[in-house]
């Protein structure tokens, strides 16, 4: 076996702004201290053209290569393309370990992929206990348990990374090489016929630009308790943000929504409200500067992430802390 | 149309988490169980395709007996009858990886094709909320070399097959056009779900399931080959905190006072 092959994903393919997304550079971290368990090289590997600019600003540590897989089938996303054009490559490159990012993309095709070579993907991977045989933790129940996985089978291991869970490495300046891989794809492969992406409606709230964000869960029950967390809200001059199910209600507007299918944000105070915290809702969050949980199971994985937490009904709780804050704003 | 919908019986949300004594799973002592909530959705898609263009839904599920009350709410909702793969003790399917249930399902549904015709659809949901692998229907397509599309909110028939809308990431969509049979992930959310009514539920207990056990399935299956587990679940515990978290405790107005003095003084965000 030659390297720990880790694939890596362009955002905004078609537009300028194109650029390798920040989770595809925690997949190369976790590639990489992979790598350095099972004592193998890095390889990295990229859906673009050769002389795509993309190429001129890989961050982290250097990978052995980086492969360019090049194919005008290969322009659009479909998942018989990709699975078919990876498939390939993993049988020129013979890696010990395949490392995605664990993307709603990568959710699309990696299965299959691994399928193909009698494998399963080791999916959402959240750490990686290394060693020559290496164990991968994952989270089980939406969030409330951890479980070690591991690898038995002969053929390489798949797996994907939790965006956030790997730390990406600082840029390094070392050269690399750069080679071409051109798969072999017909037309007739392509089963699925994809449409342009499209945004439902054009965005009016930049959750990204909000020091404070006040978001509301399930634990509100109905529409009409909103109310109580948009006074809260209004009290601390916060933006208003919700976790699926209430974007999913038509409670509140998709794009007040947080998590892996919303937006990531990473505000100075993020307060959860009667929000569990499954993992797709952890993942759009963890960053904030500081946590506050308000909810009534004391056991909610929200926890797990908070600086502060109150257990108990958020109906009694909510509006005194929004007259305490009325109150200390004078 | 006729559509399968793979769907799974999970522990209920708020299930109480304790560590069972092989350490490998959680004690199912006192747990209720339900119907895993994306595969609810692929339910609705599959009932509401059904409503629109006539045809069959079968419900296909694999489990322990348990599950058979899963099955029955299916029914109760509209689905018009039930393969049940009965795994013969509660762990037998806990062994098994992604792909050794989804060579289940792929045997069930060939068998099911050979017996009574062409099957259009496959529904499932895009991932459990107790393993939350998110493979099983794709692995599902692989295995039956089918067309595959995930995460996906709306269905509509066309001449040539279906057109779909999938979602993708920060807001996005995206239309996709698939020939039939294809297999589908649905993501949660997109309608709302039905609830069983009395006439459902009394018509149910009418409905057939055909049972079939787990070694049954495997000694009957001719063309699905049935591998061993690859990947393989050591252990589990529970997850260590990431920060530590101060619990503000008191009445409610003496938390919000105490939350209130730490935003302003200690995070200075106020």
């Amino acid at each position: 076996m030659s390297s720990v092959l880790v694939f890596l994903e362009i955002k905004n393919r078609e537009g300028a702004n194109a650029e390798v997304s920040r989770i595809s550079w925690e997949a190369m971290a976790a590639g990489h201290a992979l790598a350095e368990s099972v004592g193998l090289p890095v390889d990295l590997a990229l859906v673009a053209a050769p002389g795509n600019p993309i190429f001129e600003h890989l961050h982290g540590k250097r990978p052995r290569k980086v492969y360019a897989i090049d194919d005008p089938l290969l322009h659009a996303y479909t998942a018989d393309g990709y699975a078919a054009a990876c498939d390939q490559l993993i049988e020129h490159v013979n890696p010990s370990h395949v490392v995605f990012p664990h993307t709603y993309q990568v959710r699309d095709f990696a299965p299959a992929l691994a399928t193909r070579f009698g494998q399963v993907l080791i999916s959402d991977v959240t750490g990686i206990e290394g060693g020559p045989e290496p164990v991968f933790v994952r989270q089980l129940l939406q969030g409330k348990l951890n479980a070690t996985y591991r690898h038995t089978g002969t053929g390489p291991c798949f797996l994907s990374v939790q965006a956030g869970a790997f730390r990406a490495d600082a840029a390094q300046s070392e050269e690399t090489t750069l080679e071409p891989f051109l798969p072999k794809l017909e037309a007739a492969q392509i089963r699925v016929q994809p449409g342009e992406p499209f945004r439902a409606s054009a965005q009016t709230v930049d959750l990204g630009s909000a020091q404070i964000l006040v978001s509301v869960g399930r634990g509100i029950k109905e529409e009409a308790n909103i109310a109580i967390v948009q006074e809260l809200a209004t009290a601390l001059g916060a933006e208003l943000a919700a976790s699926r199910p209430i974007c999913d209600a038509g409670w509140l507007p998709m794009e007040r929504q947080v998590g892996s299918s919303g937006q990531t944000v990473a505000p100075k105070v993020y307060m959860a409200i009667g929000i569990s915290g499954a993992i797709q809702h952890l993942v759009g969050m963890k960053g904030s500067q500081c946590i506050v949980a308000i909810n009534k199971d004391e056991n909610a994985p929200i926890f797990e992430v908070a600086d502060y937490g109150i257990v108990g009904d958020l109906f009694e709780i909510v509006p005194a802390l929004t007259a305490a804050v009325r109150k200390a704003k004078g | 149309m006729k559509i399968i919908v793979a769907i799974k019986q999970v522990p209920e949300r708020d299930a109480r988490i304790r560590i069972d004594s092989a350490g490998k799973w959680i004690d199912l002592n006192d747990v209720e169980f339900t119907m895993n909530e994306s595969d609810a959705y692929a339910l609705e898609e599959a009932l509401q395709l059904k409503e629109a263009h006539g045809g069959e839904v079968v419900v296909l599920s694999a489990g322990p007996e348990r599950v058979g009350k899963t099955i029955r709410e299916a029914l109760a909702k509209g689905a018009d009858r039930a393969i049940h793969i009965a795994s013969e003790a509660e762990d037998e399917l806990a062994g098994y990886d992604a792909l050794g249930v989804a060579q289940l399902l792929a045997a069930s549904i060939k068998g099911e094709q050979a017996d009574l015709g062409q099957v259009d659809l496959i529904l499932t949901g895009l991932q459990s909320d107790d393993l939350g692998l998110g493979q099983t229907g794709v692995i599902l397509a692989e295995l039956l070399g089918l067309p595959h599309a995930t995460l996906i909110l709306k269905i509509e028939k066309t001449e040539a097959g279906i057109k779909v809308l999938r979602e993708l990431e920060d807001g996005w969509f995206q239309h996709l056009e698939l020939p039939t049979p294809a297999v589908l992930t649905i993501q949660s959310g997109n309608s709302k779900l039905r609830y069983a009514t009395l006439m459902g539920i009394k018509k149910a207990k009418l409905k057939e399931v055909r049972s079939v056990t787990v070694s049954n399935l495997k000694a009957e299956s001719q063309e699905t080959k049935f591998t061993a587990p690859v990947v393989i679940l050591e252990h589990v515990k529970l997850p260590t905190k990431q920060r530590t978290t101060q619990i503000l405790g008191g009445t409610p107005a003496e938390a919000a006072a105490k939350l209130v003095e730490k935003l302003q003084f200690e995070v200075r965000a106020l």
